[in-house]
């Protein structure tokens, strides 16, 4: 079915009773040209585009739970391409540009909201870098644009310009950043690879990879073996896990990443605010809750919730930040499980073993590389060639010393 | 989460600064090949389940301690001073 306006029209005054599944359920099939481990965001997108953009649709796609479960449906949803560095600048950029088309792309409502990204800053130190920053966002081909005193001002009246330890003095805006809908993404892609072909199973997990001279033959499951040409592990947040399945020890260290959500509230912040130096940000959802978090809790964990500290510490820097947040309550919160990498960036790329490739390492930036990472990573799984905008997301690059940190944090897992 | 240093007693997280895994206890000698500095500085186990990691009760003695925990419980099995 494709959704479009007189079909919703249809719907409504039939009661909505035709509304079908959005994606088939299949048996796993005994082999497959490629097998994706892994259905968050990322496979699901590896998924759309090896099909749309390669024609190749043998695929199956193999989730333990159910689809969009992991991150994707858990983040604070924000999309943009406002980095520096050669490696990140260019693939957020291609990125952002897929966002762009995705709605139609998918024929699917994915709520993306361009509706601007405010990184405030606090000193002439911290101004001199963003517009740096915004250079090279305009080098790349972005936008950026950086605003005074006055214009902050005027345009977030809301916050508290006057911070006696942090005054906001400017910001650096991205216009075309924003929000998109989360869960959705992955439903829109769930349902564009499904009528192309690709085989979504949940409820299965990879249990082995098989491998056989060097080459991955295949994958073990709670669904019985399959066979596979090519194997691709996209699974963040267990990735040391699947990788140890194949013999690789990764990059990678699991931190917990805390969110909040308020009540919600009538229209308050139309953008996206970050408070770089209180480690805060905030936007509100379309159901007028106010969405914030902050940093990790700095340690290695697989719990999938936090600690008060850092919930206190959230709190407090969006006190600080814009005080009439006080009489909003906070609805929930929860915590994600994130690949840290030594370096910040993720990695996109072969193995040493043959036919198996890994997705992975995003840290606490997945959800706006959904599209970019999904395209990437289809080029590198169809055409053994790495995909230009991500050929610098290499796994060998720590040891090579041609690392990517964005924030300039040094080789330890935690600190980006 | 709470953590029992040796010296102190039992106090509050914040207190404690962590650095990661206890592979950071064994450094490679200057002259060791550079896969081993790799491994070292990069590559981790990352067990989900029972781990040994390094952290530094920062606000408190200052020693360096090495904390047996659950990364999928958080709960803390033993804490000892580093050596």
């Amino acid at each position: 079915m494709r959704f479009n306006i007189l079909e919703i029209v249809r719907q409504g005054l039939s009661g909505n009773s035709g509304w079908g599944p959005h994606w088939r359920s299949p048996d796993p099939k005994p082999e497959y040209d490629v097998v994706i481990v892994g259905g968050g965001g990322h496979g699901l997108a590896t998924a759309f585009y090896l099909a749309k953009e390669h024609g190749i649709t043998n695929v199956a796609l193999l989730e333990k739970g159910y689809l969009g479960g992991g991150n994707v449906g858990r983040n604070t949803t924000i999309v943009r391409a406002n980095y520096m560095l050669p490696g990140n600048s260019e693939f957020y950029s291609h990125s952002l540009k897929l966002w762009e088309g995705m709605e139609q792309e998918l024929n699917y409502n994915a709520m993306m909201s361009q509706r601007g990204i405010y990184n405030l800053f606090h000193s002439d130190g911290q101004r001199d870098a963003y517009a740096r920053r915004g250079n090279q966002m305009i080098s790349q081909g972005d936008d950026a644009e950086l605003l005074d005193r006055a214009a902050v001002r005027r345009r977030l009246p809301f916050l508290d310009h006057d911070n006696a330890r942090f005054p906001v003095i400017g910001a650096l805006y991205h216009g075309r950043g924003g929000t998109a809908r989360h869960d959705a993404v992955a439903w829109g892609y769930a349902r564009g690879a499904d009528r192309r072909g690709v085989d979504l199973i949940q409820n299965c997990e990879v249990i082995g990879i098989d491998i056989e001279g060097g080459r991955v033959r295949g994958v073990q499951t709670t669904r019985g073996a399959i066979r596979a040409k090519k194997v691709a592990l996209v699974t963040a947040g267990r990735s040391s896990q699947t990788a140890a399945m194949a013999g690789l020890r990764l990059p990678i260290e699991s931190h917990v990443l805390q969110a909040f959500v308020s009540e919600g509230l009538k229209p308050l912040i139309d953008c996206v605010v970050t408070f770089g130096m209180g480690h805060f940000y905030i936007s509100q959802s379309d159901k007028g809750g106010l969405v914030f978090g902050g940093d990790l809790d700095f340690y290695a964990s697989y719990a999938a919730r936090g600690n008060l500290p850092m919930a206190e510490h959230v709190m407090e820097a969006g006190m600080a930040l814009m005080p009439m947040i006080g009489q909003a309550r906070v609805l929930r919160s929860w915590g994600g499980i994130m690949d840290m990498t030594p370096d910040g960036s993720p990695i996109i790329d072969k193995t040493d073993i043959r036919g198996l490739y890994l997705d992975c390492g995003w840290c606490y930036g997945g959800f706006k590389a959904v599209p970019g990472s999904g395209f990437s990573l289809a080029h590198l799984v169809a055409t053994d060639r790495h995909h230009a905008p991500a050929a610098r997301f290499r796994l060998d690059r720590f040891a090579r010393g041609a690392v990517i940190d964005e924030e300039a944090t040094g080789s330890q897992h935690n600190l980006h | 989460m709470r953590l029992t240093c040796p010296l102190c007693g039992d106090r509050d997280r914040r207190e404690f600064y962590y650095l990661g895994h206890e592979t950071w206890l064994d450094r490679p000698a200057a002259d060791a090949p550079p896969e081993a500095w790799d491994a070292y500085l990069h590559l981790r186990d990352n067990p989900c389940g029972p781990t040994r990691d390094l952290w530094q009760h920062e606000a408190g003695c200052g020693a360096w301690l090495v904390v047996s925990r659950d990364t999928a419980t958080h709960e803390i099995a033993s804490v000892e001073l580093a050596r």
